[in-house]
């Protein structure tokens, strides 16, 4: 799907075992380990073939309603008072957010290597109504994992899944959040390994998942320097984007790296601040770890033990990070910085007001880190914003933060 | 591979591998329950390391491993409770069994000093298969401590040299594709595989997941070097508490049985 790309390039990575520099990697149990090594020839093979690049492309065009138009945002421009502000609307997306990109590629994967049964693990609920969409479009069944606390604070996208034929697996262990629905994926795919898909939602997990998802995912980017080259005849000036796992920021940064003059700002969930327990910024306040199969910065304790995110976004709330970010992070690329979460309420109510854009609370998060940017930079100067989800799944959080009875 | 592991399958029958979690339910419990493994006969002991997210294990074990966390089980505990044991136990094979995380956590060579210190034998990692070996397998063989792999129903015959590459002590057969004290693999499933990696390895095999009575287990031993035991003993720490020693003991007794006695009946 790319051109080659020079030897000093960006965007070579990952090598044959799948490391970006330190980190990514296959750290998975041995049952799994031949499987995953079949998806990664099966990938390659796909990737070779332009039947799959063309059926990929026919349903994001058809299905998913690609292109996502790039819109400038005039009110929160002028509101900021400094660079311009455009929105990439992926929350215009069928099923409303990026995620449907990756399930597309994905289940076209899992058709492709024989498997008739997809699992996958949910936060928000928008990775998993967006694999429950695929799974009944191409008649596969599916099983999607949800930690318990989720399932009370995501109703309607519960409800979504279960209208379009997943069985909704609650899962109590741990803080019943995202973190615990992946565990609990990983232990039922170790046990039906022979017909059975893990769809996984980020850029995140064992070697090619950070590949395969940033791929598919890169639609974004690519769409988006096309589009800003075509109204502006110019790339932009800075892109920001909000990063739990990270896969809609990668998408949009990663055909973006190698442009020096491009700079990029990941928005990690800072919860109630960073310098609290309870926040879900990996890459501010953890370290380099093993979890989920893959090498990246964690959450971690002194003994290597997992803490708990935290973060009012669902889809943020999870103590890790896509490997690649965490080897941009550290070569100095992409810069991450934490948002809380009253900045993203703040900024979810201000994209409402002035825009006429309900976000979801995880774009909310990119929003918010505009006031720490744009003002600060010249009125010819262009940031684009990935607004990567709608908000209507997040409502009921905000009544509840504003103390809002329905 | 380590004197006292050599020792444990040259005794001309098979061997009881006996599983629990460090610290479940309390780091002031445990020795005991150690020692009643001992008692009972078992010839490796294999202490879990605690850790958050288990991502292998089933629901007993899950607990076990929350349970020893909330009682405050920490690294610096499960090489406390190894080295008291080994003082106990000058003999007995002794073997760290966990996850990548807390293994890593302070560097490889950290923890391969640590267990050269408290007389740890061996190291099984669930999450670091052979293609991630550098993580922390020539810390381990540096400091004379064995790297003990796992095979799994998924290891083809074109894999397997790859897993046997660097492991030593002995492989664990994971004998069903799935999670630990769940489901139970059929009999003819195990004896194909242990013929298939046997002509592969002369290091011992032993067989685990899913073997919770003496019955099952001594099957399972007619065709391997050994059997693994855990979620059984752990579900007895789970019922009984600080009070597991002895329902441990006896349980391990009737398995220890089975297995040793397993060749002869076969």
């Amino acid at each position: 799907m790319n051109a080659p790309l020079a030897p000093n390039s960006l965007r070579n990575l990952p090598d044959e075992n799948g490391h970006f520099g330190q980190f990514g990697g296959r750290y998975v149990a041995e049952t799994l380990m031949p499987l995953i090594l079949d998806l990664e020839r099966e990938y390659k093979a796909a990737k070779a073939d332009p039947a799959f690049k063309a059926e990929f492309e026919d349903l994001l065009e058809h299905y998913v309603g690609r292109p996502s138009p790039l819109y400038f945002a005039p009110r929160l421009t002028e509101h900021w008072g400094g660079a311009q502000i455009w929105f990439k609307r992926e929350e215009l997306n069928h099923t409303g957010a990026h995620k449907i990109n990756n399930c597309i590629g994905q289940i076209l994967l899992a058709i492709r290597m024989g498997k008739t049964k997809i699992i996958a693990e949910t936060g928000a609920g928008q990775h998993g109504v967006a694999t429950a969409t695929v799974c009944a479009r191409f008649g596969l069944s599916c099983t999607i994992f949800m930690g318990a606390t989720d399932v009370a604070r995501q109703q309607p996208n519960v409800f979504r899944m279960k209208l379009l034929g997943a069985e909704v697996v609650p899962v109590t262990s741990g803080a019943a959040t995202l973190k615990d629905a992946m565990n609990e994926a990983l232990r039922h795919w170790v046990a039906n390994v022979h017909d059975t898909f893990y769809i996984i939602g980020t850029a995140a997990g064992p070697h090619p998942y950070p590949e395969l998802v940033r791929d598919f995912q890169s639609v974004i980017g690519r769409e988006a320097r096309a589009q800003m080259l075509a109204r502006t005849g110019r790339l932009p000036d800075m892109l920001i984007a909000p990063v739990g796992g990270g896969s809609n920021a990668i998408g949009l940064f990663h055909p973006f790296l190698d442009d020096a003059d491009v700079a990029m700002v990941g928005i990690e969930a800072g919860g109630h601040g960073v310098d609290t327990n309870a926040h879900a910024a990996s890459l501010t306040g953890g370290k380099p770890g093993i979890l989920h199969g893959n090498k990246t910065y964690l959450l971690q304790d002194e003994d290597g033990q997992i803490t708990e995110a935290h973060s009012i976004s669902a889809g943020l709330d999870y103590p890790g990070i896509g490997p690649e970010h965490s080897w941009l992070h550290e070569i100095g690329r992409v810069k991450y910085l934490p948002v809380n979460d009253d900045e993203a309420v703040e900024a979810f109510q201000l994209c409402c007001s002035l825009e006429g854009i309900i976000p979801a609370l995880e774009s909310a998060h990119a929003l918010a880190a505009l006031p720490k940017l744009a003002p600060q930079m010249d009125k010819d100067k262009i940031i684009i914003v990935n607004l990567s989800g709608r908000g209507d799944k997040d409502i009921f959080t905000i009544a509840d933060k504003l103390g809002v009875e329905l | 591979m380590s004197a006292r592991l050599s020792a444990a399958f040259a005794k001309g029958r098979p061997a009881l591998v006996t599983f629990v979690t460090g610290g479940d339910p309390t780091p002031d419990a445990t020795p005991a329950i150690l020692d009643a493994l001992v008692a009972g006969g078992a010839d490796v002991i294999e202490l879990g390391m605690p850790f958050t997210d288990p991502m292998a294990d089933g629901p007993a074990i899950q607990a076990a491993n929350l349970r020893a966390l909330a009682a405050g089980t920490k690294t610096a505990t499960i090489f406390a409770i190894a080295k008291a044991f080994r003082a106990r136990h000058p003999d007995v094979p002794l073997v760290l069994m966990g996850y990548a995380n807390p293994m890593i956590a302070r560097g490889p060579e950290w923890f391969a000093a640590q267990c050269q210190d408290a007389g740890v034998d061996g190291i099984i990692c669930v999450d670091i298969p052979s293609e991630e070996d550098s993580e922390i397998g020539p810390a381990l063989r540096a400091a004379g401590v064995d790297f003990i792999r796992l095979a799994t129903p998924t290891t083809d015959t074109a894999r397997l040299p790859a897993v046997l590459n660097g492991s030593s002590g002995f492989l664990y057969y994971v004998s069903v594709a799935g999670v630990t004290g769940k489901q139970q693999a059929a009999v003819d499933s195990i004896k194909d595989a242990m013929d298939r990696i046997k002509s592969a390895t002369d290091i011992p095999v032993v067989v685990g997941f899913g073997v919770r009575t003496p019955d099952q287990a001594a099957a399972f031993a007619a065709h391997a070097d050994g059997v693994v035991v855990g979620s059984a003993l752990v579900d007895l720490v789970a019922t009984h508490g600080a009070d597991a020693a002895e329902p441990v003991r006896a349980l391990t007794a009737a398995l220890a049985d089975a297995v040793h006695g397993a060749k002869a009946t076969a």
